[in-house]
């Protein structure tokens, strides 16, 4: 096994790209050094890609947020402005792990991991982030929806990497939310996650983006859930919509961490419950 | 030696009962405590082990060539290293075919081969090379289903014992027990209600922190050394040793420090494992378990399907009860059914009573010891069904018990007449604790229950020995895995007349002192300590000769008292005392070394009773449960060091509320096991439990000098229990199934919301 340290994402692409071995990616490692414990993979190369300049900062500018492929899930955290833009986030963030783990773990690493449980992914796609992609030739931007493919798979070709995420500034009256049921309090893996971002004109949800995750071999967009929304000040009709548009947007499976009718009833409770999160954080009266 | 083990009556005691930081305390808590893994020898080998993918095969063919060849391999060994020398032992000879398949892989993670080789990587290497060839057959792995007319069955010489007449053809049961007196039909016929219900509860692992792990060294001449983390060197040796065809004296085995036990290190599993390795290389082997393999092959407790049938007079008498529990022993046969029949009414005085137990063998891992084995199944469906037949009654659950229970005189249901026995103090303490009259919210709920488990005696033995500074160091047998060697060290101290921090306790290795058996059975500090009190006064005997000599008078004239050799009489009273230090000081020209001794069969073991108050609040739209406050009320006989007795009482209490919410095997129609990993097999984290209260009560054991009774187990039997009571009070859902997992929970409460 090699292990390789490029100064640039374009180096890094470079070196997967070359590659005729089996090559991975190392950020926090959170899910490499786990898999290479279990013998489930067996890499010829790494990359580490942390001595990167900048790929560990979060860069505020006028236009939003770029959270860099090696930026922790404490970093983000401890992120004042991150924290008051996008409080959902930056919670589904810190949900993951222990201490210990979110001081490696990384939103780019939850991303392409590409586990349908991962509690990022729905929430960076309720807040409208983008994956920033870096190949040996050119650079992309894809909407963080489009990453994920199924179990595992992503839309990255060989020798692509993800440089770093980037987060619009939340319009005024924004809020969003991210709700797991785990039968822990931690420590686990999301049975049903719900992200949810609104945005209120007059106390009234004007706009709004719904996101599941666990419940689907990829997360799980839901424009229904979010038409449930518009227009609603969360009254108790809309509420039970939303909850019936999420559950009929549910494709789960049965497995060890829950049933098919269990994850489809609970991502209807979780829906309302983060609704309304975001909804008070968003300005509205509940 | 004839030493006296009634319990004396001592008011005033100067160590027992106060609180001491733990002697082991500053290596584990600066990682220099030295665990199964932790130990090294020159030249060693890292041992890894093959498994079976299958729940059920036959093993055709292992062709190990291509793996023998791979350059750093040193030893490959299959059943045929490990030759049957069990003779007609067929308990041996089954420990022996589960820690290495013969033929047959009897369960998804059975042993099949194993490697020794220079590194982590070739061994991991070696294990892809070794080419078996299986045919599946089929399987079962749930109780129930084994113990049907077309399950496939897994023994061919299994034929259900305690069955008249005797069957004539092999089954997956391998054990039919009943137990009770009185005539239940009568009863029923006097009871104005009767419950009849039906429980399940699934499968759960000790969940130690620390895997198994060994560093196992065969010399050609027949002597070995072995190094393990276990719960019982002594045993260890002696297992090992007839399997291994091995002489005892030759084999010394060292316990390590200990990362968790609770019963699955009570056997062995990769052992004999290490040392056929290392017989076969020439080489020290240290083999270390994965988590998945802990899992997969170790350790767990049965799961079950029990019946229970209660009826009760309007006053709330009990007039009868009975039980029929099946509990499943993995791919080998077991007692455990036995031991729930035991203990399923041992709370209660019921006048008739019957439990039948059926033993069977499924496709599993084979069953181990778990902290109380069997006790807490047949607990949550006892304690689930009184609280079911009070309700019916209209009388409060703790009344109900209260009604009940067992004393002094009364007959228990596994046979013996109880002596003084604790559980009616456990339940009046709880009645009038503060946590009974604390307000309840909504959806939250409380649940009382009650858990009996045995203490067990057995074989001690221990030294004591004195220094020339007087600093004492005791030494002991039965490995100290939840803080004997501070409880010892302070029994000492108190038996001495010194400070505690003038004894050292260690545990010897096999070699060093005589036999011991198990820390299992709430026996570690019953037993240990009963042998630490003799050995102590062994000691002071010499002690006071000592003094005598150094005085000049007779040994008769001098007694012991408050740490020190006192001179009586009219004619010596003028002698200054000499205290333990001065004696040990000049024993060189006394006579030589100070020491005491002493080995025993300890008889005479308690009882432990337990009631345990919980609070829970359910989520009526997923079905979480949380428990928001948990009170542990047992009786200790008395605390030695009360931090631990109340370490011991929170950590049953834990694992019990894990298995109550959580805990579960889960098996795949294939009959693997899906969820081998801390991931998936949810034990509770620091953040899902409040803090655990706790009340030790002391109701003397009469028969040990410091009434102790063991303290290690009972505390996991009520939790399943008052989980299941309180989620029934929040809710007005009674779970059948443990664990009471959300999905469960949320399930029942939808039957019930469509039932009204």
């Amino acid at each position: 096994m090699r292990y390789a340290t490029p100064a640039s994402a374009k180096e890094a692409a470079g070196m997967l790209s070359k590659e005729r071995g089996a090559a991975f990616l190392l950020a926090g490692g959170t899910d490499l050094l786990v898999k290479l414990k279990m013998g489930m993979v067996e890499p010829d190369l790494v990359v580490d890609i942390k001595r990167i300049p900048k790929i560990d900062q979060i860069q505020t500018s006028a236009k939003g947020f770029v959270i860099g492929a090696a930026v922790s899930g404490s970093m983000i955290g401890q992120h004042k402005g991150l924290k008051a833009a996008w409080p959902g986030l930056v919670e589904a963030a810190n949900l993951i792990g222990s201490d210990q783990i979110q001081g490696r773990a990384t939103l780019v690493g939850n991303l392409c991991n590409a586990s349908p449980a991962a509690d990022s992914v729905p929430a960076m796609i309720a807040a409208g982030a983008k994956a920033i992609i870096v190949g040996p030739q050119k650079r992309r931007t894809v909407p963080v929806e489009k990453v994920v493919l199924g179990p595992g798979k992503t839309c990255l070709s060989k020798g692509e990497v993800i440089e770093a995420i980037s987060l619009p500034k939340p319009e005024a009256r924004t809020g969003d939310a991210y709700l797991r049921f785990i039968p822990r309090t931690e420590m686990d893996i999301a049975v049903v996650g719900v992200a949810i971002s609104l945005k209120l004109e007059r106390g009234v949800a004007k706009k709004a983006k719904v996101a599941l995750g666990a419940v689907a071999p990829t997360a799980v967009v839901v424009p229904g859930a979010a038409r449930a929304l518009v227009g609603s000040k969360l009254d108790e009709a809309a509420l039970e919509k939303l909850a019936a548009a999420c559950s009929a947007a549910c494709n789960p499976i049965d497995d060890k961490r829950g049933t098919v009718e269990y994850r489809t009833r609970v991502a209807g409770v979780l829906a309302k419950r983060a609704a309304k999160i975001a909804f008070q954080r968003a300005g509205g009266v509940l | 030696m004839g030493h006296d083990q009634k319990y004396v009556d001592k008011k005033n005691y100067e160590v027992v009962g106060t609180r001491f930081n733990r002697p082991d305390g500053i290596d584990k808590v600066t990682g220099k405590a030295r665990y199964g893994a932790d130990a090294s020898a020159p030249g060693q080998l890292v041992g890894r082990v093959l498994r079976s993918p299958h729940a059920h095969a036959s093993i055709l063919k292992i062709n190990v060539g291509k793996a023998e060849k791979l350059p750093g391999v040193k030893a490959i060994i299959t059943s045929a290293d490990l030759p049957d020398l069990t003779g007609q032992d067929q308990g041996l000879a089954d420990i022996l075919e589960n820690c290495m398949a013969r033929g047959r892989a009897l369960y998804d993670g059975h042993a099949v081969a194993a490697v020794a080789a220079v590194d982590e990587q070739t061994a991991a290497k070696a294990l892809k090379l070794i080419d078996v060839k299986y045919k599946k057959l089929p399987h079962v792995t749930d109780v129930d289903a084994a113990m049907c007319e077309s399950a496939p069955v897994i023994h061919d010489r299994i034929i259900t014992r305690g069955v008249e007449p005797k069957p004539t053809k092999p089954s997956n049961i391998a054990a039919r027990t009943q137990m009770g007196h009185g005539d239940v039909e009568a009863g029923f016929a006097e009871a104005d209600v009767v419950i009849e219900k039906s429980y399940k509860t699934e499968q759960t692992h000790q969940g130690y922190i620390e895997p198994h792990a060994c560093l196992a060294s065969v010399n050609p001449d027949g002597t070995a050394e072995l190094w393990v983390t276990t719960q019982g060197h002594f045993v260890f040796r002696n297992v090992c040793a007839s399997l291994l065809g091995l002489d005892i004296a030759k084999l010394k085995v060292t316990s390590s420090e200990i990362g968790g036990g609770f019963g699955g290190k009570t056997h062995v599993w990769v052992e004999p494992v290490a040392l056929a390795l290392s017989r076969k290389a020439n080489r020290p082997v240290k083999l270390v378990m994965g988590r998945d393999e802990v899992f997969r092959a170790t350790g767990p407790t049965s799961s079950t399907s029990i019946d229970v049938k209660m009826g009760a007079k309007k006053d709330g008498t009990i007039t009868a009860a009975v039980a029929e529990m099946r509990y499943q022993g993995g791919a080998f046969p077991g007692n455990w059914a036995m031991l729930g029949c035991m203990t399923a009414f041992a709370c209660y005085d019921i006048k008739n009573n019957q439990s039948i137990g059926w033993d069977v063998v499924v496709n599993r891992p084979k069953v181990a010891a778990y902290r109380a084995p069997s006790a807490p199944m047949a607990a949550f469906a006892v304690e689930s069904t009184i609280d079911e037949l009070a309700k019916e009654v209209g009388i409060a659950p703790i009344d109900m018990r209260l009604k009940n229970v067992a004393r002094e005189g009364t007959l228990a249901p596994y046979g013996p007449t109880y002596g003084p026995i604790g559980i009616e103090h456990t339940l009046k303490a709880v009645k009038d604790h503060p946590h009974m009259r604390a307000k309840l919210k909504k959806n939250q709920g409380r649940g009382v229950a009650c858990g009996f488990w045995f203490n067990i005696g057995g074989q001690t033995c221990t030294d004591l020995n004195i220094g020339v500074d007087g600093t004492v160091n005791l030494t002991l047998g039965t490995v100290d895995v939840g803080g004997s060697r501070s409880s010892m060290a302070m029994i000492a101290a108190e038996e001495l007349g010194i400070p505690y921090e003038q004894v050292r306790a260690n545990i010897a290795d096999t070699t060093s002192l005589g036999h011991n058996d198990m820390t299992e059975g709430s026996r570690g500090t019953f037993s240990s300590g009963m042998a630490t009190v003799f050995a102590a006064r062994d000691a002071i005997g010499v002690l006071k000769q000592r003094a005598a000599k150094m005085w000049g008078i007779t040994e008769e004239h001098v007694i012991w008292e408050n740490g020190q050799a006192i001179a009586t009489g009219d004619s010596h009273g003028n002698l200054p005392p000499l205290s333990l230090k001065e004696i040990a000081a000049k024993s060189g020209r006394t006579g030589g070394p100070i020491a005491g001794h002493n080995e025993v069969v300890a008889d005479g073991a308690g009882m432990g009773f337990a009631s345990h108050i919980c609070d829970v609040e359910v989520d009526p739209e997923t079905g979480r449960s949380t428990i928001i406050r948990y009170t542990v009320v047992q009786d200790a006989g008395k605390a030695i060091n009360p931090d631990y007795v109340e370490g011991q009482f929170q950590g049953g209490a834990t694992q019990g509320i894990g298995w109550a919410l959580n805990e579960e095997y889960i098996y795949g129609d294939d009959g693997r096991l899906q969820n081998p990993g801390f991931l998936d097999y949810r034990i509770p984290v620091c953040s899902d439990l409040p803090f655990i209260d706790t009340q030790i009560l002391e109701v003397p054991n009469p028969l040990h000098p410091y009434g102790i009774r063991g303290v290690g187990e009972t505390s996991i039997v009520p939790p399943l229990a008052a989980v299941g009571n309180a989620i029934a009070n929040a809710t007005g859902v009674r779970m059948s199934h443990a664990p009471m997992s959300p999905p469960r929970v949320l399930a029942a409460i939808d039957a019930l919301e469509y039932a009204s």
